[in-house]
């Protein structure tokens, strides 16, 4: 390690501080240029080695631990889809409860993160993670959004933006991919009074990291909510998963911003917004897309957008600029 | 990755239990490639991105007292799997996109 770099659970400045250190080894089976590594191997750098990792089912667990092979440098759990936030619950309280008793040793802190994928969090896992923030476990929830169930071969999942193509959602005379609007994760965390919440895109690596940091030195449960963009499903060349991870924040669409002990901040403030055909012009998921449907989208991301300026109480993310 | 015999249920270990973690490190993907990336080591600044952005951690950075400003990136080929991030996002344009030959 060279002296520029900085231990783990350390805010950096700029990305030459990243620690060398890879918690997560390559050879792993997943896509060509899928997102998920590359947020994956900065919040472990961000982690280190102390950490415990709760993995609930997603792509993220079947292409690292092929059966004898797992890529994984700290301890991992797989549990099934539904109770990511439940195991992480209780392999908090176990530590808690070795280290009254003397097992453990009392200063050290243990990490426990869940990397759950949006149909582990936003569908079929949301009553475990409910309960988890509710009971305040000192848990970082990382949920790696890909916008739909990847793993099984692209179903729509509550994440899913509008008018984007699914095998569920397909495009045809009448269904012209998803009609209805996703879920505000970060809101329905913020709505359970934890702590910390935020969301981070791979785009933004000196972002990304500073927030798993203040995630992890939150007293109670933290919420990152994650950008992971997927070129099988989405329809993209490989090559551009960081130029789309960017462009999503450009457009406004996926806006970086963090909810933290009661004050909203946005840490990346885009000032002239791109429109959001940018966007969606890269993507085969959205090809289809008609002149009213883009017209749609790019109002339902500005009220999202109103919505923030509103929380922040400034205009922080600005007009769109053709 | 060629075929080799596999164990039978007596010598797995009990539990389907991986203790040597991160193994998949023995893997080569390399096979999965068309295109592979060449870096330049004239036209690299040493800012860092393509190690950032790679998804499989492919791009090594090697501490070399001999390079300039004391590193050098080279590119684990047995681990690249070729997506072209590293190649789109190099704002030098010092890697180059070069058909994989075999």
């Amino acid at each position: 390690m060279s002296l520029k770099e900085v231990g783990p659970m350390q805010e950096i400045r700029n990305h030459m501080q990243i620690p060398r250190e890879e918690y997560i080894a390559g050879g792993h089976s997943a896509c060509q240029g899928c997102g998920h590594f590359v947020i994956v191997r900065h919040l472990l750098k961000a982690a280190g080695p102390n950490t415990i990792v709760v993995n609930p089912t997603g792509c993220l667990e079947v292409v690292t631990t092929v059966f004898p092979y797992s890529s994984w440098r700290v301890p991992w759990i797989h549990v099934a889809f539904e109770n990511g936030g439940a195991v992480a619950s209780g392999v908090e309280a176990a530590i808690k409860s070795l280290q009254r008793k003397g097992v453990l040793p009392k200063d050290e802190q243990i990490n426990v993160v869940v990397f759950a994928g949006d149909g582990g969090t936003v569908d079929i896992g949301f009553q475990s993670l409910s309960g988890m923030l509710e009971r305040g476990h000192k848990v970082v929830y990382v949920l790696l959004d890909n916008e739909a169930y990847m793993n099984t071969g692209i179903q729509r999942s509550g994440s899913t933006p509008f008018g984007a193509w699914t095998t569920t959602t397909p495009v045809g005379k009448k269904w012209k991919g998803e009609w209805r609007v996703r879920k505000d994760m970060i809101q329905i965390a913020v709505a359970h009074h934890i702590p910390y919440a935020a969301t981070i895109n791979p785009a933004y690596p000196v972002d990304m990291y500073n927030k798993m940091v203040k995630a992890l030195k939150a007293n109670g449960p933290a919420f990152l909510h994650a950008y992971s963009p997927c070129p099988t499903g989405w329809r993209f060349d490989p090559s551009k998963t960081i130029e789309v991870a960017r462009l999503a924040v450009l457009t406004g669409y996926w806006v970086l911003y963090e909810y933290d002990h009661g004050q909203y901040k946005v840490n990346v403030p885009v000032l002239k917004r791109k429109p959001v055909k940018e966007f969606i012009k890269l993507q085969g998921r959205f090809r289809h897309m008609t002149e009213e449907q883009v017209k749609k989208l790019q109002e339902i991301i500005d009220q999202h957008v109103e919505m923030i300026n509103k929380l922040v109480g400034k205009q922080v993310i600005g007009p769109v600029v053709e | 990755m060629s075929m080799t015999k596999l164990p039978g249920w007596r010598e797995l270990p009990e539990g389907a239990v991986v203790r040597d973690v991160g193994n998949t490190e023995t893997i080569d993907v390399s096979g999965w490639r068309v295109f592979k990336p060449v870096i330049i080591d004239e036209k690299c600044t040493r800012c860092r991105l393509c190690w950032i952005y790679c998804p499989d951690g492919a791009i090594l950075e090697v501490v070399d007292e001999k390079a300039r400003m004391g590193k050098r990136y080279e590119v684990d080929y047995m681990h690249c799997k070729g997506c072209g991030i590293c190649w789109r996002e190099c704002p030098v344009n010092a890697i180059e996109w070069v058909p994989e030959e075999r």
